[in-house]
C-alpha cells in the first residue's frame, strides 16, 4: 500500500509531462507527418531522424503522453464504475505506457 | 450488561450507470477530453511504426507514409487531429486553475496563464514548422 502511494506523485508528474507535451506539440506533428506528407504538401527530411538531438527530441515526444494516455484511460475506466479491478487496471495502464517508452527506446536507437 | 454490538457501518457505495455521462453536455465534454488522450496515443503509436520504417530506407519510409493517403486514413488523422487541439486547448484552460503564479503580491490572472499557453503553443508550432520545412541537410 505505502509503495502505491508512493508511485501515485510519479504518476502523476509524469501526466502532466506528457499532457503538456502533447499540448504543445502533437497537433503541428501531425499535421506535418500524418496529413501534409501523405497528401504530397511537404516533404520529410528524413536524413534528419538519425540525429541524436532529433532522436532525443522524438523520444520526449512519443513517451511521454504515453503516461498522460495512461492516466487518464485508467481513472476513465475506475468513472465508467469497474469495480473491483482497480490495481489491474492500474498495472496494466502504466505498463502499457513502459512497454511503449521501451518501443520508442528501441526503434529510435536503431534509426 | 451484554448489550451486541452494533454491526460494522458500511461503506457508502454510490451507484452511477455507466451511461452517467450521456446524461449532461458538460459530462459529453469531459469524456471527449479523456478520450482525446486515446486519439492521441494511437497518433502516436502510427508514427512509431512511421519511424520504424527508416532502417530499411527512405524508399520504404515514403512507401509507408504513401499508405495515409487513403480516405480512411485522411478521416481517422483529421479526427486525431480535432481531438489533438481539443486536448491543446482544454489543458492550457485547466493549467490556469492549477498553476498559481505570483508576482509580488498578486496572483497572475488565470487568463494570462492560458494565454502564455496558447503562446507557448503557437510560437513551438511555428519553430517545428520551420524546422521541417528549412532544415535540409
Amino acid at each position: 500500500m505505502s509503495t502505491k502511494r508512493m508511485m501515485e506523485p510519479f504518476w502523476w508528474a509524469l501526466f502532466g509531462a506528457g499532457g503538456t507535451v502533447a499540448a504543445l506539440l502533437v497537433p503541428i506533428h501531425l499535421v506535418l507527418h500524418s496529413i501534409a506528407t501523405p497528401l504530397g504538401w511537404v516533404s520529410a527530411n528524413t536524413s534528419l531522424f538519425g540525429h541524436p538531438l532529433v532522436k532525443l527530441y522524438l523520444f520526449g515526444l512519443i513517451s511521454l503522453p504515453l503516461y498522460h494516455w495512461a492516466h487518464r484511460f485508467r481513472y476513465t475506466l475506475y468513472d465508467l464504475g469497474v469495480k473491483g479491478m482497480r490495481q489491474p487496471i492500474a498495472v496494466l495502464c502504466y505498463g502499457t505506457a513502459v512497454v511503449g517508452t521501451l518501443a520508442t527506446l528501441w526503434i529510435l536507437l536503431r534509426v | 450488561m451484554n448489550v451486541p454490538r452494533p454491526d460494522r457501518p458500511k461503506v457508502f457505495q454510490p451507484q452511477m450507470p455507466a451511461s452517467w455521462w450521456l446524461k449532461h453536455p458538460k459530462y459529453f465534454l469531459f469524456m471527449l477530453r479523456e478520450l482525446s488522450s486515446v486519439f492521441i496515443a494511437i497518433f502516436l503509436v502510427v508514427f512509431l511504426v512511421q519511424i520504424a520504417q527508416l532502417p530499411r530506407g527512405q524508399e520504404a519510409y515514403i512507401a509507408f507514409v504513401q499508405k495515409f493517403n487513403a480516405p480512411g486514413w485522411i478521416i481517422f488523422h483529421i479526427v486525431a487531429l480535432l481531438f489533438a487541439l481539443y486536448h491543446s486547448v482544454t489543458w492550457f484552460e485547466a493549467a490556469s486553475k492549477i498553476l498559481v503564479i505570483r508576482r509580488g503580491e498578486r496572483r497572475v490572472p488565470p487568463q494570462v496563464v492560458t494565454a502564455i499557453g496558447f503562446g507557448a503553443w503557437g510560437a513551438l508550432s511555428l519553430v517545428v514548422l520551420l524546422l521541417f520545412l528549412f532544415l535540409r541537410s
